[in-house]
């Protein structure tokens, strides 16, 4: 391998470059130099960028390269952790969510997450979607109730699938069902950012196209992040995508440029499926 | 290199030797059991009958019953059981969901650990100085239950941490992102589905209580109590006081006694220990 | 509602807490009767006094012979229990197939649930009139008797914690052992026993704190006399039957006699807490061998 084709060396000219927004839109999320660790190892190095409300991004990049661990970032999810360390800043709507006096439960219900193996809890499908409403105090009169979570399972196109039976068990219902209530579940609280890990990693070809065009319909509502390690998917569903490797930021770009003329060698070698 | 023949014949018969006596050891041990439970049956069963669960003691063994001792065993454990368990499910969700690696909870594990293998007869004196001298609740129930919750509350604890243990992370996970606190996650999630696991090990450990005679004879319980316990501080006895009162006297006939009464409670433990394995059978099954 | 979290969490700590509140309570109670007891007489008579008669008219307060007598059936019960548990806990570990342990472990478990009042039924009115048929000279209370139903008692713990510490170790030591041709005894003894040597003595030492500490087989079967011997076949008495003694009877609180129990008692407690430490610790330096 030449120097010149080196990755190590070309990446922190490439972190400079990396992460300046393409449209003027105002950004959603933006993040300054994180830096985050577990322990005494640093997982995720400055890694500095802005995503923009109503559309998807993607993260994508070679396992272990960091993508869930910034993810879980963006809604202090690594808290529950022990031992991980936060520096720099992630400003949610101009507020540094890791500031003091920032009350992560309420962050939560702002900024939802569905997880990469679907975790639907043990009760009916009724209440896996009622619970987060009743703890967040959204949860009016029955009628109300009940209103709100078929709003939620409509969003997330699961409503004609398991309307006559919300009251069993949702532990019954399939793989990709399941995923689709988690979703559902966490649009119930009405969240204005959607992080997704890997979403349709678990499931079959089928249950992962309705998975990317329920994306897809969701992102005129709201913003959202994902998570895959399947590029075509990444092409497929998002508008912006940003490619990690080892833990630092490699270039952040539209979607189609990403994919048809990186600026970087190492995306290029990445999307191309020279490695990873 | 072969080894000669000779010797490789020995090898695999001590072999099959050494097997073979394993095998004896733990069938003799195994037939202890067995024996022990056909003495019992065989010396008690003929006394066992509906009066005899249902008079109090006489000074005449044929007329002598266990009923005093009977609703006294089932009281102190009922009571035992509602001090002890919710203490020591409490401590267990702490030390389990709040703990973590602190230095509290570690100096509470070990201290659990330990407490775990002290012998129930120091339970006893504890007991006696602490409830029935300095709190001055006398011989009643309520010390021989305070006594015996003390005893129990590591093996609750340690039960609960298991069942909580249990519980996938996947669940607490979602939990929290949808914006839970803590406690919401462990009352409304965690404690649900934990709660089977918890049942199971909370009748276990009452099991073991409801035989514990040495604690409860050292805070006072007497031997001679001639009716059933009325009330938290009434004086009252159990069954294996009860048992023991009838082994120590040398007439053949209070021995038969203690042999029916013996096989009373081995059933009560049976059914408890019965119930408990349900329990758990049929919420394992729930769950997957 | 969210107020009352902290709340929430400072009650849960404060049930923790009781345990440590519990350990604290023993050592309270104990060490405050113990000092009034050694007020009245000097601890080197105590403990290395060989007449123990603190009830008779002049009372002598040597505790030896309580001592001697627990170590005495607590000896009997492991030299029963060890080397059966320990062959039981080899097969288990070694040679059974599952169908096999599935069946034999819970049994096992009974053992070790029945209740100790029914275990020394057992020994006064099965266990020494067979024996005595065997030993003319055996007394109707006796070490020998309670200390085999002891054994038979403790012999769960020792097999089923020290096939804990033979299943710890990892296969590729057994499958060296039989690359180079070894049959399954030598390998569990020469191989297996030795690599879990620290976790089986670590049990060893966990059943002697439970024989030492048990009292109603011994409160029914051993006798009431103490007695500095180490014969078997006589009465004796052990220190937890003597407590057990001394509350059946009429003692009035606040004697020295009533002091006795709790001398005896804080001796017994740091007797059993000395041997659960080591066991702890040799079964922490065990897992750290292996994990």
């Amino acid at each position: 391998m030449t120097s010149a084709s080196h990755p190590v060396r070309s990446l922190a000219g490439v972190a400079a470059r990396a992460g300046q927004p393409a449209s003027n839109r105002p950004t959603k999320i933006q993040v300054e130099r994180l830096n985050f660790y577990y322990g005494r190892t640093r997982a995720l190095e400055d890694i500095s960028l802005g995503i923009q409300p109503n559309l998807v991004t993607a993260f994508i990049g070679p396992s272990g390269c960091g993508k869930s661990t910034f993810l879980r970032a963006l809604n202090r999810m690594n808290d529950i952790i022990p031992g991980t360390r936060v520096e720099g800043r992630v400003l949610i709507d101009e507020t540094d969510i890791y500031g003091p006096g920032v009350d992560v439960v309420a962050l939560r219900r702002q900024v939802g997450m569905v997880f990469q193996k679907s975790n639907p809890f043990p009760k009916s499908i009724f209440d896996n979607i009622a619970y987060g409403l009743r703890i967040n105090g959204m949860a009016g009169s029955r009628a109300e109730l009940a209103a709100r979570v078929e709003e939620s399972l409509r969003q997330a196109a699961l409503w004609d699938e398991v309307k006559d039976r919300l009251h069993q068990s949702a532990l019954a219902l399939s793989g990709g069902q399941q995923q689709r209530l988690c979703i559902a579940r966490a649009l119930a609280i009405r969240p204005e950012i959607l992080l997704m890990d890997e979403p349709a990693s678990a499931l079959d070809p089928i249950a992962t196209q309705r998975i990317e065009e329920l994306v897809y319909e969701l992102k005129k509502t709201y913003t959202i992040v994902i998570v895959t390690h399947n590029m075509q998917q990444a092409a497929r569903v998002s508008d912006r995508t940003a490619f990690f490797w080892l833990g630092r930021l490699v270039e952040y770009d539209t979607t189609e440029r990403i994919f048809t003329n990186p600026a970087e060698k190492l995306t290029e070698d990445y999307v191309t499926g020279r490695f990873g | 290199m072969k080894a000669s023949p000779p010797y490789a014949a020995v090898r695999h018969l001590l072999d099959r030797a050494f097997q073979v006596l394993a095998l004896v050891v733990l069938c003799l041990a195994l037939a202890a059991l067995a024996v022990l439970i056909i003495d019992v049956w065989r010396d008690g069963a003929s006394r066992l009958s509906w009066t005899f669960l249902t008079s109090y003691p006489s000074r005449r063994a044929a007329d002598a019953g266990i009923w005093h001792a009977l609703t006294g065993s089932i009281f102190v454990i009922l009571v035992t059981a509602l001090l002890a368990v919710p203490i020591g499910a409490a401590a267990a969700i702490y030390l389990e969901e709040y703990g973590g690696r602190s230095l509290a909870a570690r100096v509470v594990e070990i201290n659990i650990a330990n407490l775990a293998a002290v012998p129930s007869i120091i339970y006893g004196l504890l007991g006696l100085g602490l409830f029935v001298r300095a709190l001055q609740m006398g011989r009643s129930v309520l010390a021989g239950a305070s006594t015996l919750a003390l005893l129990v509350l590591p093996v609750i604890i340690l039960a609960t941490r298991e069942a909580l243990r249990a519980v996938p992370p996947s669940i607490r996970e979602g939990s929290y992102a949808l914006g839970a606190t803590k406690w919401q996650t462990v009352w409304y999630q965690v404690l649900p589905v934990a709660l089977p696991g918890i049942l199971t090990g909370t009748i276990l450990a009452l099991s073991r209580a409801i035989g514990e005679t040495a604690p409860l004879i050292t805070i006072g319980a007497l031997t001679f109590v001639a009716f059933a316990p009325d009330g938290l501080w009434s004086p009252f006895t159990v069954l294996p006081i009860q048992i023991f009162n009838w082994v120590s006297r040398p007439q053949p006939e209070f021995q038969v006694n203690a042999g029916a009464a013996i096989v009373v409670l081995l059933v009560l433990l049976l059914a408890m220990n019965a119930t408990a394995i349900w329990l758990r059978d049929r919420y394992q099954k729930k769950l997957s | 509602m969210r107020r009352f979290e902290p709340l929430i969490e400072r009650a849960l700590l404060a049930c923790a807490l009781l345990s440590i509140g519990t350990t604290a309570g023993i050592i309270i109670v104990l060490a405050v009767e113990t000092i009034a007891f050694l007020r009245e007489v000097p601890v080197v008579d105590f403990l290395f006094g060989t007449e123990w008669t603190p009830l008779f008219a002049t009372p002598r307060f040597g505790v030896l012979p309580l001592v001697v007598g627990t170590i005495l059936v607590s000896a009997i019960a492991l030299v029963v229990a060890l080397p059966t548990g320990l062959l039981s806990a080899i097969y288990l570990s070694e040679y059974a197939d599952p169908r096999l342990r599935r069946i034999v472990k819970p049994v096992l478990e009974i053992l070790a649930g029945v209740p100790t009042v029914v275990y020394g039924y057992f020994a006064l009115l099965f266990v020494t009139p067979l024996l005595q048929r065997i030993i003319p000279g055996l007394a109707g209370f006796n070490a020998l008797g309670p200390g085999i139903v002891m054994g038979i008692m403790i012999l769960p713990l020792v097999s089923s914690l020290a096939e804990d510490a033979m299943q710890a170790v990892p296969r590729g030591l057994r499958e060296g052992s039989y690359a180079l041709g070894a049959t399954r005894m030598q390998t569990s003894i020469r191989v297996v026993v030795p690599a879990a040597f620290s976790g089986i003595t670590a049990a060893c030492i966990l059943a002697a704190s439970r024989a030492i500490g048990e009292t109603m087989i011994v409160a029914i079967a051993a006798g009431q006399q103490p007695r500095l011997t180490w014969n078997p076949l006589v009465p004796i008495e052990t220190m937890t039957a003597y407590i057990v003694q001394v509350s059946l009877g009429d003692t009035p609180q606040g004697t020295l006699e009533y002091r006795t129990i709790f001398a005896v008692g804080m001796l017994l407690f740091l007797g059993t807490f000395l041997l659960n430490l080591a066991s702890a610790w040799l079964r922490a330096r065990f897992r750290e061998e292996y994990t």
